[in-house]
């Protein structure tokens, strides 16, 4: 099923489809490794639910919900 | 210390820049390669700190540049383009770069390779350092060193920077790379791309009669509304967006899309580079620091332990820098007296014991709480806890458009607003780095406690509610602490929507695996701020308390106080015990504080205050708090000696003095009414709360954008602010009656 990275839950791991965007934000995260096919687990969210945990080509990673939504991503069965 | 060389052979300098992911230990490096001898500047026009250092291998010299941590080489800024421009031996105050030094996370090899990947399309000879290798070797990591090497095609040296382990072994790579012919590497690329480069490069025209670098032009093509696509077209290189959009519409057509196909490519190199390099665990474990990161990141525990570490480093900077603050002071006037004892009154007396020993005391009493604010800092930084306050707090700091990095340099500056704004190189975005600095000295920050006290307890009436739980003077002290900080949202919110207009920064910050924090890098790091401050703002504070001293000073007749304090200089080294001697010394005391209440009244300070009466009466003002004012351009609290001063006490007075406070209750115009009531004082302290009188501040300012302007500006902004400010104050105050 298809869904943006910050509708995932926590626990929630999925494979990244594709980046939206071309901007400043876009590149940053490409560069960071959020590349097409790989996989990404969500950690946790912070206290006030943003931004949020990930976990990705082995290191943590945090996002603020409006730059998780710029990543489609298919979620894994468990 | 060192033999002298041998004549025999030429001496060689060869420049090595030092990059890495922020996070990888980078700086640890450059120190146990460099020593702590390292020269610290700014780049030409930008807020980049240039910082070089040198050593010797063997017959040769090396210079080392470290440059800012960084997850990529594509420019998106003046500040990034500084790396790529060293690199490329384009940035003349560092000249060609014979070599560069990778530092990468052992630990975390997969990100940290993207850099790597870019830094060698530079062509130039690399080391690669694979630092912190302990860690990736208890995660149960195995790494093929020798493997690696030969597929990298460069030297890689396993280290333990915070123990020193290896870096013999790095700067006899360096020696060695630095010699060889830079390695070439297989182009990553599709053909096409490089066929587009080349073709876009035959276009651009020469900049000082040099062709465009390739790299350059690759990034030219690859970062969508980049630094090098701007800056170009900015130098009017005709029809430049159409012809790179056209290019990047071709490439699209063969399956290269711009900007996606750069990380694509890059990391499915990495990938398969690492494959059979690189052994994990089979399972990852859920390791301790994940733990730890629970814990600290969970909505109640996360958040009670963020309160604790926050009083813990308001608890360390009080309990702490205090009593260090008071030695300072203390010393501070000891030597104050043995100067003036040892010399006769007059100019140079005065100067040195108002002027120079002020100025310098005015530096250092700052020291303590920079140097304890960035030990707890930099323990914070090193055991991998700031980045989760920075993400606990990002939310709420977003509400007023910052974000979560601007946190602890904002707490910071209710201590003191000079580390604060040291502190807000954690922030690597421009924009939120610029409106933080220029916000935090709003915060309200332990020099001001002194004004509020003495107002307070002069002119607030100690009432009491509630069974003496709630006070109006504690009311008031709290509404001056906050003051600032309310004013600063607004503030904040301005700058966002004027000066520093952008696009909202992408948030995305790496969260490092905990560990425990290395006591050599936490203390260098401590010191390192200490001296940095004293070197590069400690002369600009001292200047200006000398500049404050003269106008204090000149012009007068100091010829009568000079004698008066001769005579007071030989009654009181007689110190007798004879009551009528006692008598003649307190009244030539009297006489000196007159005396001295005039001279300032008469200097160009005073004059000042005259003439700008006119404007500070409408706050409710006399000239003298317009001097006292003025006078604490230095440090706020001068004010309380400047009116010791001014009201024939002397300059010795502390905020609880009986005596100012009583000269501050029947102080009258010359028509006879009284000068402070409530208003009055209130006036005063919103105008401390919100003004820029403090030098330090300012200098460190300059310092940290490397630009006078921004000083200026705070200066600027924050008078304003503090002016009608007090201005609503004193007159709502005087119409509630």
């Amino acid at each position: 099923m298809m869904n943006t990275l910050d509708q995932l839950r926590v626990g929630d791991r999925a494979t990244i489809v594709d980046i939206s965007g071309e901007d400043g934000v876009a590149i940053r995260l490409l560069e960071m490794g959020l590349t097409e096919g790989e996989e990404i687990e969500v950690i946790g969210f912070a206290p006030l639910g943003d931004p949020i945990e990930f976990q990705v080509r082995g290191y943590r990673l945090s996002l603020r919900a409006n730059e998780a939504r710029r990543l489609q991503v298919e979620r894994l069965g468990s | 210390m060192s033999l002298p060389a041998p004549p025999a052979t030429e001496p060689r300098t060869i420049t090595v820049a030092l990059i890495g992911n922020p996070n990888t230990g980078k700086s640890t490096l450059f120190n146990a390669l460099a020593g702590m001898q390292a020269h610290v500047g700014n780049y030409p026009g930008v807020t980049v700190e240039k910082k070089i250092g040198r050593v010797r291998v063997g017959e040769t010299t090396m210079r080392l540049v470290d440059l800012p941590g960084t997850y990529s080489l594509a420019p998106r800024s003046p500040d990034e383009m500084v790396s790529v421009d060293v690199l490329l031996g384009r940035q003349p105050d560092v000249g060609r770069i014979d070599a560069v030094l990778c530092i990468v996370d052992a630990s975390n090899l997969e990100r940290n390779l993207f850099l790597v990947s870019q830094v060698l399309d530079l062509g130039l000879p690399a080391v690669m350092v694979l630092n912190m290798y302990d860690v990736a070797r208890q995660r149960g990591t195995e790494i093929d060193l020798s493997q690696l090497a030969q597929r990298m095609g460069i030297a890689v040296v396993p280290t333990e920077a915070h123990r020193r382990i290896g870096i013999e072994e790095v700067r006899q790579a360096i020696a060695r790379a630095a010699l060889a012919p830079a390695p070439s590497h297989p182009p990553l690329f599709p053909p096409h791309f490089y066929q587009e480069c080349a073709s876009l490069s035959r276009e651009l025209p020469n900049q000082n009669g040099n062709a465009v670098p390739m790299y350059l032009v690759e990034r030219l093509l690859l970062d969508v509304n980049g630094h090098v696509e701007r800056s170009l077209s900015a130098k009017g290189v005709v029809n430049l967006n159409q012809r790179v959009a056209a290019a990047r519409e071709r490439l699209a057509k063969t399956g290269f899309r711009v900007p996606v196909a750069e990380a694509k490519i890059r990391y499915g190199a990495i990938r398969e580079l690492l494959s059979g390099v690189v052994r994990h665990p089979p399972e990852r474990r859920a390791t301790l620091s994940d733990r730890i990161d629970h814990f600290l990141t969970h909505r109640v525990s996360g958040l009670l332990a963020f309160v604790v570490v926050m009083f813990l480093l308001f608890q360390l900077i009080y309990t702490g820098a205090r009593p260090l603050m008071s030695w300072i002071e203390a010393g501070q006037k000891i030597v104050r007296a043995g100067v003036a004892a040892s010399m006769p009154p007059g100019a140079l007396q005065s100067l040195l014991c108002d002027g120079v020993i002020g100025g310098v005391g005015s530096v250092i009493t700052f020291l303590p709480q920079i140097v304890f604010l960035f030990l707890f800092i930099a323990i914070l930084e090193d055991c991998g806890y700031m980045a989760r306050a920075a993400f606990l707090m990002d939310r709420l700091m977003a509400r007023l458009g910052l974000s979560g990095k601007s946190f602890i340099p904002l707490m910071s500056s209710f201590a003191c607003a000079i580390p604060g704004v040291m502190a807000t190189r954690v922030i690597e975005n421009r924009r939120d780095r610029m409106v933080t600095m220029l916000v935090a000295p709003l915060m309200s920050c332990s020099a001001r406690l002194p004004v509020y006290l003495l107002l307070i307890g002069a002119f607030i009436p100690a009432t009491t509610w509630l069974g003496g739980w709630v006070s109006l003077r504690g009311l008031v002290l709290l509404a001056m602490s906050s003051v600032g900080a309310l004013v600063a949202i607004p503030a904040a919110w301005l700058m966002k929507k004027t000066i520093f207009r952008s696009e909202t920064p992408p948030f995305v910050m790496e969260l490092p695996a905990y560990k425990i924090p290395s006591p050599r890098v936490v203390l260098y790091r401590a010191y390192d701020r200490g001296r940095a401050f004293v070197q590069r703002a400690g002369t600009l504070i001292f200047a200006t308390a000398i500049v404050v001293w003269f106008a204090g000073y000149f012009p007068g007749d100091h010829r009568e106080l000079n004698s008066v304090q001769a005579r007071i200089q030989a009654k009181a080294s007689a110190s007798s015990e004879d009551p009528s001697q006692n008598a003649e010394l307190s009244k030539l005391v009297e006489r000196e504080n007159e005396l001295s209440s005039r001279l300032i009244e008469q200097s160009f300070l005073g004059r000042i205050g005259h003439a700008i009466e006119p404007a500070v009466r409408p706050l409710g003002w006399d000239w003298r708090i317009g001097v006292g004012a003025i006078a604490s351009f230095p440090a706020r609290e001068v004010i309380i000696a400047t009116l010791g001063t001014i009201y024939s006490l002397g300059s010795d007075v502390e905020s609880g003095d009986q005596g100012l406070i009583e000269s501050l209750r029947n102080a009258r115009r010359p028509d006879g009414t009284k000068v402070y009531n409530v208003p009055v004082a209130l006036s005063i302290m919103v105008f401390f709360a919100l003004c820029a009188q403090c030098a330090g501040t300012l200098m460190t300012i300059k310092r940290e954008t490397n630009r006078w302007i921004w000083p200026v500006f705070t200066f600027v902004y924050m008078t304003t602010l503090a002016y009608v400010g007090a201005l609503l104050t004193y007159q709502i105050g005087m119409h509630l009656g």
